[in-house]
């Protein structure tokens, strides 16, 4: 049994996953209700949210694996990137759990625990493939070889995509989170009503700052009366210009390392149009698509564990390198 | 002092003028409404001091960490506590930090050394507002 502890962000998560992937429990604290009571701005983003949640997680994701510390074999962690006191919370509980049982602690890299959330039972996809990670935090295209080998073929130069969606529905003056709320709105619209044009930058790069900019103007063109009136093609045609730009990049990303399979994971995994638009490529479980610890659990299937009591001078780190 | 930028390349290369004019210890808020260009301006800066990393919007991971360099965003914030002013501290240890959507903060971040604001004037130009408590620091800047 692997136990695995996610606190980049705001989620604090716990799992167990086998070494076989079969899912045992796969708890996530969420604050997404708090968010949407406080219009998506989160009450409070701090160290001391996770701090008192991560050993309840824990304790709960025991639980419903109906196990017990006592067989869990490996501790695995988000070690980064991320908030530098929010993953210390993880990271120094995954160190006590571990040196207080004497085991073996996996540190994993947050967006290979993302690509892992694809190898869990029970239907696991498997290496190798192109991978498409889109979230609030991220949006990039990998190269994915191997289990334990990843390439970064492209990445964002300046708003993530689920950033874009998030901005986007404030714009239009939609709930939280964005990404659900466009998505819902955008099937009453007409997706070709508006024309938002996606910067085309060099190689497999993506560019969204300039699209929410569009948005922008677009809204202001309108008096409040039009914009009730045209809210709902809006959202269908600002949608279907980022779902657009993911999916030609994607496949542009597809056809140039010649890969026949493809996925994709992160949170905007879970927009309908663009799970429609990539109809022949796997998309992440929805539970999964979000931040997780089953994902952490996986990833460190393929990552070399460091043994009792090597890890205790383990950091975490806040960037991607 | 106000500077009109028709690009984000000159958004750009105002941001990396004033970056040269910092040192270790600076704040810099960077204010400014929704696709006014905040990101644009700081990544700009960071150009200037040597990240050659992509610079993207902390908007959800709050923060991120380069050479000597910081990039916050308050944008979720409701307003800055305690303990989560423990978690930005370190951010400002050592770096040049540029903050974007500072505004949750004001009460809880170090006074800022050069107060940045920027407006859509069009849709493709910026008016960049820079304002500093120190007289001259901005004078190489026209």
């Amino acid at each position: 049994m692997i136990l695995g502890i996610e606190t980049s962000c705001d989620e604090t998560a716990a799992a167990i996953v086998t070494r076989a992937g079969e899912i045992g429990s796969n708890v996530v604290a969420s604050q997404a209700e708090l968010h949407a009571e406080f219009g998506g701005v989160v009450p409070e983003i701090a160290s001391r949210r996770h701090l008192e949640l991560v050993l309840p997680v824990v304790r709960r994701a025991l639980d419903d694996a109906g196990t017990s510390l006592d067989e869990v074999e490996l501790v695995a962690v988000t070690r980064g990137p991320g908030l530098v006191g929010a993953l210390l919370v993880g990271v120094s509980a995954a160190k006590a759990l571990a040196w207080s049982r004497r085991l073996p602690l996996a540190p994993v890299d947050h967006l290979d625990g993302h690509v892992a959330s694809l190898y869990l039972e029970p239907h696991p996809f498997e290496p190798p493939f192109v991978c498409l990670l889109a979230s609030g935090g991220h949006t990039s295209l990998l190269d994915v070889r191997s289990h334990s080998s990843t390439r970064v073929l492209g990445r964002t130069l300046d708003d993530a995509v689920g950033e874009a969606f998030d901005k986007g529905a404030r714009l239009l003056g939609l709930g939280y989170p964005g990404g659900a709320a466009i998505d819902a709105l955008a099937r009453e619209g007409d997706p070709g009503a508006f024309e938002f044009p996606v910067a085309r930058v060099p190689g497999l790069d993506f560019s969204f700052s300039g699209v929410k900019t569009s948005l922008l103007y677009a809204v202001r063109k309108l008096s409040a009366e039009e914009l009730d009136r045209r809210r709902a093609d809006l959202a269908a045609s600002y949608q279907r210009a980022l779902v657009r730009a993911l999916v030609e990049r994607t496949e542009a990303a597809a056809e140039l390392i010649g890969a026949e399979r493809v996925a994709v994971v992160g949170g905007v995994a879970a927009n309908s149009e663009l799970r429609a638009s990539l109809p022949w490529a796997r998309a992440a479980p929805l539970p999964l698509c979000t931040d997780n610890a089953a994902m952490i659990a996986s990833a460190a299937r393929w990552v070399e564990a460091l043994p009792y009591p090597r890890y205790l001078a383990l950091d975490a780190y806040a960037s991607a390198a | 002092m106000q500077i009109t930028s028709s690009s984000p390349a000159e958004t750009e290369a105002v941001a990396g003028r004033l970056a040269r004019l910092l040192r270790p210890g600076d704040v810099v808020t960077v204010s400014g409404e929704l696709g006014s260009g905040k990101t644009t301006f700081v990544r700009g800066a960071c150009r200037a001091l040597g990240v050659t990393q992509p610079v993207t919007s902390p908007t959800f991971t709050v923060g991120h960490r380069y050479d000597g360099v910081a990039h916050l965003d308050l944008y979720r914030f409701a307003g800055v506590t305690a303990a989560e002013w423990g978690d930005l501290e370190p951010y400002f240890d050592g770096t040049i930090a540029f903050v974007e959507w500072p505004e949750a903060g004001e009460d809880a971040l170090p006074a800022p050394r050069v107060r940045v604001r920027l407006r859509h004037i069009d849709e493709q130009r910026r008016m960049i507002e820079l304002e500093s408590p120190e007289p001259t620091l901005l004078q190489e800047l026209s």
